[in-house]
């Protein structure tokens, strides 16, 4: 188990003072508290120290324990036995912050020394939503054509969620009410889930729309004529005009990606010609192509 | 809107431990929007984890008003920038190779 440095973590020395412990916490929760630093995990895990650190050193009876077995913890455990029969008083500021504390939110090293549970006096005893659960879920771009239910395993919990077709990449939902447990009786936080969607191998998509590359052979580009075009939807037959030339596009109305939130409504799907030209030639079609050559220049 | 989807003020109040004053004074700093509805000042449901979130900042960190009010204002131009971003980052996937 690591030895926690609660000094180190406030930034400072083992003779400080109330005054400088409190002054040091403040500091440093303002300036990792979650709610200045939305999703950043580092940030909650730091402020989670640092909120241990005060936990700890602004309780005397806490902070006389950790400075004589901190570094010792084998003693620690045998001084906690001897404890149990003392009854434990509180003290100290905490900070109560409401996306949730519970022994969980502490280190192994706190929860061993002192049971994992805050000082019952140690913070204002209102009602706080419950913590925020942040979860990511990878699925494929063709998972997310159509609507379709899925379960998921949070905390141990299986929850089924339906998810809608179009959710695009880096995008978050909130599953009202899954989340943490709340605090003093109030309500449960919630579970934000954010997409990671995979690129596909043929359709990239930008927003609702779809870009695909379509190779089309020289005859084809040049004379024109029916191309068969895949589609996430099955294929389509497109006329090609004559002349087709190599890069350019062609855009198919309604064959995107659908739309989040709004059935029947589509992107549309950009396919761009890539023509291929013809290798291991005949005798014959060279001298073709030698005419076609002088013909046209 | 249905009435469901408001909180009234005293309710919130009463289940925070803070004081009337105290959202009268985020009202007044442009902070929240409280409609009144049957006679009674409410927040709307959707709004209430902005202000726990200001609660948090008042009383835990002991921020004042004009703080609040630069925080929240800072807060939601990232989250902006961070919604660009994603965008952005979707749009050169047009140019990844798997």
């Amino acid at each position: 188990m690591e030895i926690i440095d609660y000094y180190k973590v406030l930034g400072l020395d083992k003779n400080a003072g109330e005054k400088e412990i409190k002054k040091a916490f403040r500091k440093l929760a303002r300036k990792y508290h979650p709610d200045l630093n939305p999703s950043d995990k580092a940030a909650q895990k730091k402020f989670q120290q640092i909120n241990e650190a005060n936990e700890v050193l602004s309780d005397p009876e806490k902070r006389a324990k950790y400075d004589k077995y901190g570094k010792d913890w084998e003693h620690a455990e045998a001084f906690e036995k001897a404890r149990q029969t003392q009854r434990q008083s509180g003290g100290g500021e905490g900070y109560r912050f409401s996306e949730g504390t519970s022994s969980e939110d502490f280190s192994d090293f706190f929860n061993s020394m002192f049971g994992g549970s805050r000082s019952a006096d140690s913070a204002r005893t209102v009602k706080f939503r419950g913590q925020d659960y942040h979860a990511e879920l990878s699925l494929s771009l063709t998972d997310v054509y159509k609507t379709h239910k899925r379960t998921l395993t949070v905390n141990g919990k299986n929850i089924r969620i339906s998810i809608p077709a179009g959710v695009d990449n880096g995008q978050a939902i909130k599953i009202k009410g899954h989340g943490g447990p709340g605090i003093n009786g109030g309500p449960n936080g919630d579970l934000y889930i954010t997409f990671s969607i995979a690129n596909h191998s043929r359709f990239k998509r930008v927003g609702n729309d779809l870009f695909t590359t379509n190779e089309l052979d020289l005859y084809k580009a040049v004379l024109g004529g029916e191309v068969i075009v895949d589609t996430l939807d099955g294929q389509v037959k497109l006329l090609l005009k004559p002349e087709t030339q190599n890069g350019s596009k062609v855009k198919l109305k309604g064959k995107g990606f659908p739309v989040y939130k709004k059935e029947g409504e589509f992107g549309d799907l950009y396919v761009t010609w890539s023509v291929k030209i013809p290798g291991n030639l005949s005798e014959k079609q060279k001298a073709l192509f030698e005419e076609l050559s002088k013909l046209s220049s | 809107m249905q009435t469901e989807e408001f909180i009234s003020i005293e309710t919130f109040c009463a289940y925070h431990g803070v004081e009337f004053a105290f959202i009268n004074t985020l009202e007044e700093f442009g902070l929240l929007e409280l409609p009144t509805i049957n006679q009674t000042k409410c927040i709307p449901s959707v709004q209430l984890a902005h202000l726990e979130k200001i609660v948090r900042l008042h009383f835990d960190l002991d921020i004042n008003m004009e703080g609040i009010e630069a925080i929240v204002h800072l807060l939601n131009r990232i989250e902006n920038l961070q919604a660009e971003i994603t965008a952005l980052k979707n749009q050169l996937r047009l140019y990844e190779d798997i």
